[in-house]
């Protein structure tokens, strides 16, 4: 299979799901209003509620949920083959994800911007709100625990990706202070950024840095080393890392995704791997279910919902600018998957080399895409693959870090909101708080993958499987809207009932699994206990509010 | 707040009156901004919230040693004062002789 064949036919399928179901959705399903007066008019502060052009607040939904989820997960699932990966990729853009990203920007624009979790309180019941909090929790903290894993992994397979890495947080500081501090317009700290940025990739090169194995082990050094500074990151002001952390991403996500697809244009690379794995590895588990939480972000994931609903909706500028921003901000997503899914396909330069990579199950992932993209890359472009491994490196890592820094961050707002909610002052103070959340992400790191963290990437089916469990309650909620304006539900309710029950025969799956691996002490196996526990809830929750609705709603019309 | 505007929406990037470069450098003062808008004026409150404390201490009995300095800002600051004891938690205002409401 040619590679550029399947990326024109990827990327054209996406485009027919937003020319044409999207458009169907606006129409008929949340019937979008251009007269309707959007909370960033009707609530406008100029701080948080603000009409923002479609344009710019389509690249922050972009921007936001394209990261490195997309890039390991479906790195990691083209295990069973390319076609398994591509179908679930694109149909689950194509219906799924658009469906869910722009439905819950829709379903908060049409409730006072109200948050995801605040509505699956107003609309479904206050235990759903609970639910939805322990989820939200148990998201932020894998997401920070795999990501820690998969950059440690990272910068063991591609040190010369070492210093660039790093470089880009001093870069990020200068944007932020250059801007911020001294006023200095936007457009020069971003050209000069971004060139001493791709000039330090050269360093990178002349100097990989390894650490030498001590009373640690590399991986564990690497995974502290990165949780210290997430933690500091995450105390310090947002306007002097993050948010300058956030626009450079931004940046390189553009120039990745064109560098990528660009070089597949012109290398038009053979895809080596198999349509359907016939040699899978004893240790993969089967695909049914564990595709559909290994490929969350890229296909569907719940994560969306709380960008859509949280700064999204109180900046829309017209409620017809959600099928824009959510749907196609969801559908970029999708492509960053697809060409992932090339990369890790596409990049090698035999079937043997790729059946050495996917030996076990859990490999790949952010090391297939950097060494299959460069391959793809070098022959497209001309660069060395040394080079273009370094550059596609540290994009990832950037992605996974910035996640980092805000996951922590997150986390020490809810360790903090629990210190007011049971007045324990002491779990109030930042420090503290974020002390707090650094040592659960670091118990969870180590506790699944051993003293040098390395098997941690056990991690990421659970954590598809949260996220997955996210996107359910998010879809259950538009579900329960829809049904209580009298409209089609099928749209989303499907979606809802397949997501929800992947995810929980997943988790049902992984209960033995995590259990040989780790015995009854392990302490993935007691988070998969209560993944289960979460999926059950979520799905008596939803019964039971569609159930009170439909049948309020059948009384009000034969009343 | 929620105050009615109607003000038409800002679309910045889109003034076909300016150059092609003043709209890609507004284009990316709006993607650098937008999403830290609120995060950043909630840390600046905060911040200023903190100077309001200093500033009206001594009439709260807290000994301030820079009051000769601040006495003179509290006119300024007299129009957010309401705002600050709400923001407090203070219904109404903790200062007697001084009702703001």
């Amino acid at each position: 299979m040619n590679a550029t064949l399947l990326s024109v036919v990827g990327l054209g399928m996406i485009f027919i799901g937003y020319r044409f179901y999207s458009s169907f959705i606006a129409e008929k399903i949340y019937r979008l209003d251009p007269d309707f007066e959007t909370p960033a008019h009707s609530m406008r502060d100029d701080v948080d509620y603000i009409p923002t052009n479609r344009v710019v607040l389509w690249g922050h939904h972009f921007t936001a949920v394209a990261g490195a989820a997309p890039i390991i997960g479906p790195g990691i699932a083209v295990i069973w083959g390319w076609l398994p990966a591509f179908l679930w990729v694109i149909l689950g853009t194509m219906f799924f994800a658009g469906v869910h990203d722009f439905g819950a920007v829709w379903a908060s624009v049409r409730n006072k911007a109200k948050s995801v979790g605040a509505l699956s309180g107003d609309v479904v019941s206050p235990r759903a709100r609970t639910l939805f909090m322990i989820v939200v929790f148990f998201l932020l903290m894998m997401v920070n625990a795999v990501f820690a894993v998969a950059i440690s992994n990272e910068f063991q397979a591609t040190p010369s990706s070492v210093i660039p890495a790093w470089t880009a947080v001093f870069v990020a500081v200068g944007i932020g202070i250059l801007i911020y501090r001294m006023g200095v317009p936007i457009l020069w700290p971003t050209v000069v950024g971004t060139v001493i940025l791709y000039a330090v990739i050269y360093l990178g090169e002349r100097f990989p840095i390894e650490l030498t194995a001590g009373m640690v082990p590399v991986g564990a050094q690497w995974i502290l080393i990165l949780f210290l500074y997430a933690g500091i990151a995450s105390l310090l002001p947002v306007w002097l890392l993050l948010q300058p952390r956030d626009y450079i991403n931004g940046i390189q996500l553009f120039v990745g995704l064109g560098l990528l697809y660009g070089a597949v244009l012109i290398a038009s690379p053979t895809i080596v791997a198999p349509a359907i794995n016939p040699n899978v590895p004893a240790s993969a588990p089967p695909l049914f279910p564990l595709l559909f939480v290994t490929i969350a972000c890229g296909a569907i994931s719940g994560f969306h919902g709380l960008v859509g609903s949280g700064t999204t909706s109180k900046q829309l500028n017209k409620e017809t600018d959600a099928r824009f921003v959510g749907y196609l901000g969801s559908s970029g997503e999708g492509s960053l998957a697809l060409v992932a899914i090339i990369a890790a396909t596409a990049g090698f330069a035999s079937l043997g080399d790729w059946e050495a990579m996917y030996s076990e199950f859990g490999n790949g992932g952010m090391t297939a895409f950097v060494q299959g993209g460069a391959r793809i890359v070098s022959a497209g472009v001309g660069i060395s693959t040394e080079f273009a491994a370094t550059l596609l490196a540290v994009m990832a890592v950037l992605f996974a870090g910035t996640t980092m820094d805000a996951g922590v961050r997150l986390q020490r707002y809810i360790v903090q909101e629990w210190g007011t909610i049971y007045n324990i002052p002491v779990l109030q103070n930042g420090y503290v708080a974020t002390v707090a959340a650094v040592t659960a992400c670091l118990l969870l790191a180590f506790g699944a993958g051993g003293p040098s963290g390395e098997g941690g990437m056990l991690i990421w089916p659970l954590f598809g499987t949260t996220n997955q469990l996210l996107a359910g309650l998010t879809l259950l909620i538009i579900s329960v809207i829809l049904v209580k304006l009298g409209r089609p539900v099928v749209y989303t309710l499907v979606p809802m009932i397949f997501i929800t029950t992947m995810a929980l025969a997943a988790a049902i799956y992984q209960l033995g699994n995590l259990y040989r691996e780790g015995g009854i002490l392990y302490p993935l196996l007691w988070i998969d206990v209560a993944i289960v526990l979460l999926a059950i809830f979520t799905m008596l929750e939803a019964g039971s509010a569609f159930l009170r609705e439909k049948r309020a709603a059948e009384a009000r019309a034969s009343a | 707040m929620t105050t009615r505007d109607a003000r038409p929406a800002p679309e910045p990037g889109m003034d076909r009156s300016r150059g092609w470069f003043a709209r890609l450098q507004d284009l990316l003062d709006e993607f650098y901004a937008a999403p830290y808008r609120g995060a950043l004026a909630r840390a600046r409150r905060d911040e200023d919230d903190l100077f309001m404390l200093f500033v009206f201490a001594e009439l709260m009995g807290v000994p301030n040693p820079a009051s000769y300095y601040t006495l003179e800002l509290q006119p300024v600051l007299l129009e957010r004062f309401h705002e600050w004891h709400r923001r407090q938690g203070l219904d109404h205002s903790p200062l007697d002789g001084f009702r703001c409401c």
